[in-house]
């Protein structure tokens, strides 16, 4: 039960890379923080500055108070679990798990009762014997949990974790993850670059962008609020549709689409539209003609991806929009579709800054 | 069919030509080592074992003047076991410890550090033995085993092969074993010398038979019959063979170098899968 405190956390690597620019995060006792962006956009440096294992170029991590930046790694009382395990190749099972302990100069037998015990919770009590190479990979999954679970640290840190399973073992691991966290009740930072994971596991997310946070919340929040473009087009899966746009006091048009119901928008100015997928709606009085490209039938619902005909063009893409429906929903190829949507659950955003507009 | 067999036939010819050429003088040096004196003088080398062999090892091996002045086979087979095993050990050793600082200390002299130790390569001891025999002589260490093993055991080659060894181990190996609290020299002694083993058995291998094999070092810094190692023992035996006197004991000088290639024959055969092993796997 720890609190953890980073402020304006700031990593300079040695050959110049800014991989964080001013962090400021709280972190409640007993939570569990995702943190997710695009690939190099320095959450694991981010993660392995609260681990110990780099070095703080600028600001405070704090960990129930206590100042831990110049703490090293071992006296942080954090456990981390490695995306490809780092279970050490020559011991067993046993020997991964009670590794730490012993460093800790814990009594034999407080060991094996605590690396039983948490064998039990991961269904790997059969396997203590074994070496990691004779393992599945969700085994070894479950070893390195263990090993973090053993410890019974103030914080759990997590980096992709589950980045090296097979969908439906992720799947399964994620909610054994979300189940164990819960019970066991500890501080948690996990980083992903995994959208499902980031919103069924999070109790708050971190979107971070650039080594800054972009936003943070709780995951429905993110998803329905996002403060900028860049939140509401990293969020959500199929992703958001976005369309280039201007207003002109009373239409908000792109190419040749006029669009009505818009008021309080910026005139002149480069504007993204943005529209769930599942916003979209089959109407016959809508405002968007969609060519039907492809259909992916996902089995509960179905996904159109289309082009929007006499839309503004970013390049010389024609602009693509995805359409969830249900299944039973099957256009033809190349056929013509005419989508609404509503204008109240529309999203605008400044196209130069990202700022969200309404 | 035929052309097949033609070129099995062909090829097992070849394999057993460079059999015999590489096994052919050992063995003419065995059955000769079991002829009596008179019978090589006259015949010269043998290639059928005679009926001396056990009379000729056992004086070389057990009775003393049988083949030095005063020393015994079985002391100089310890000496050379002693170089052998140091030698081999001790490189094993200083060669991973400065591999470790090498790789997981990040000081600003690691690398130049390293490129040093590789260039003493260019450096071999013939090179530096004076200044070595100086050292070791200064220290009043001649004719004893530190002094014979302790100037050899600088290894730049070793240092070099645990160092792309270290290099290969996964980081997060380090990372880990840091949050479970290992310090630098349990992570040094839990982990990765476990995980060199393979690497650490063959290197023992090589340098154990390369510390056998050595010549010019043991011949400047022994001056003690006593401390003569096999290989001394067979420059001295032929010596006194080539300044003549009484009947040359042909058959005891090639006793002793017999018996100078058999441990690391033994060594190599029996250790050779591990030696395989440490050289072509990378257990991670
Ligand atoms: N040891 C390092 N030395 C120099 N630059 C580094 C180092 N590690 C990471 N970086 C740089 O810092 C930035 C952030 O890296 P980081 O590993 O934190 O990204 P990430 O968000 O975890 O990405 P991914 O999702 O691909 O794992 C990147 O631009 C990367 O190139
Ligand atoms: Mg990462």
């Amino acid at each position: 039960m720890s609190k953890v405190q980073l402020s304006n956390v700031t990593k300079t690597y040695p050959n110049g890379a800014e991989a964080v620019r001013g962090v400021d995060m709280e972190v409640e006792s007993g939570e569990f923080i995702v943190f997710v962006g695009p690939s190099g956009c320095g959450k694991s440096t981010l993660l392995r500055m609260v681990a110990g294992l780099e070095s703080v170029t600028d600001g405070q991590i704090q960990i129930d108070d206590r100042l831990i930046n110049d703490v090293s790694p071992a006296d942080r009382d954090v456990a981390m679990v490695f995306q490809n395990y780092a279970l050490y190749p020559h011991m067993t099972v046993h020997g991964n798990m009670s590794y730490g302990l012993k460093n800790r100069g814990m009594p034999k037998q407080e060991i094996n009762a605590k690396v039983v015990e948490a064998a039990k919770m991961l269904k790997i009590e059969d396997f203590l014997d074994r070496q990691p190479n004779q393992l599945s990979g969700g085994q070894r999954q479950r070893v390195a949990m263990g090993r973090a679970i053993v410890r019974e640290p103030k914080v759990f840190l997590f980096d992709e974790p589950l980045s090296n399973l097979d969908a439906k073992l992720r799947v399964q691991m994620r909610i054994e993850i979300k189940r164990l966290q819960r019970r066991m009740n500890v501080t948690s930072i996990y980083v992903t670059h995994d959208q499902t994971e980031a919103m069924t596991l999070a109790d708050r997310l971190a979107v971070i962008n650039e080594g800054k946070i972009e936003q943070m919340g709780a995951p429905i929040e993110l998803y329905n609020n996002p403060a900028t473009l860049f939140v509401a087009s990293f969020i959500g899966s199929p992703q958001i549709n976005l369309l280039p746009a201007m207003f002109d006091g009373q239409y908000l048009s792109s190419g040749d689409l006029k669009l009505e119901g818009f008021v309080d928008l910026p005139q002149s100015k480069e504007l993204v539209l943005g529209i769930r997928p599942d916003e979209l709606r089959l109407s016959d009085d809508g405002q968007f003609p969609m060519r039907v490209d492809i259909v992916e039938q996902h089995g509960s619902d179905n996904l159109i991806y289309g082009a929007i005909l006499g839309a503004e063009q970013e390049s010389d893409e024609e602009t693509e929009f995805c359409f969830k429906t249900s299944q039973d929903m099957l256009p033809e190829l190349e056929s013509n579709l005419t989508l609404g949507f509503d204008v109240d659950r529309a999203l605008v955003f400044h196209k130069d800054t990202g700022e969200r507009l309404r | 069919m035929r052309n097949w067999n033609w070129r099995l036939i062909s090829t097992h010819a070849i394999l057993i030509v460079g059999v015999l050429f590489m096994s052919l003088p050992v063995w003419v040096a065995f059955a000769t080592s079991t002829h009596s004196a008179e019978h090589i003088l006259r015949n010269g080398l043998q290639i059928w074992p005679g009926g001396d062999f056990l009379s000729t090892y056992n004086e070389v091996l057990f009775v003393e003047g049988g083949v030095m002045k005063a020393v015994l086979g079985t002391t100089m087979l310890k000496n050379s076991l002693i170089l052998g095993i140091g030698f081999a050990i001790g490189k094993v050793v200083i060669s991973m410890l400065a591999a470790y600082a090498i790789v997981y200390f990040r000081f600003r002299l690691a690398l130049p550090l390293f490129w040093i130790i590789f260039m003493t390569l260019l450096l071999p001891l013939e090179v530096r033995i004076i200044p070595s025999y100086e050292v070791v002589s200064g220290l009043g260490l001649l004719d004893t085993h530190v002094g014979l093993i302790v100037p050899l055991i600088a290894s730049a080659t070793g240092t070099f092969f645990f160092r792309q060894f270290f290099l290969s181990v996964p980081d997060e190996l380090l990372e880990a074993a840091r949050l479970d609290g290992a310090t630098p020299w349990g992570f040094f002694i839990d982990i990765l010398v476990p995980l060199s083993k393979t690497m650490i058995a063959a290197i023992l291998i090589i340098m154990f038979v390369v510390g056998w094999n050595q010549y010019l070092w043991p011949l400047i810094m022994t001056t003690k019959e006593e401390n003569y190692t096999l290989v001394i023992g067979i420059k001295q035996i032929y010596q006194i063979l080539a300044e003549g006197g009484e009947l040359p004991q042909y058959q005891k000088a090639f006793a002793l170098t017999i018996l100078a290639t058999l441990p690391p024959v033994l060594v190599v055969l029996v250790f050779q899968n591990w030696f395989v092993k440490g050289l072509v796997e990378s257990e991670k």
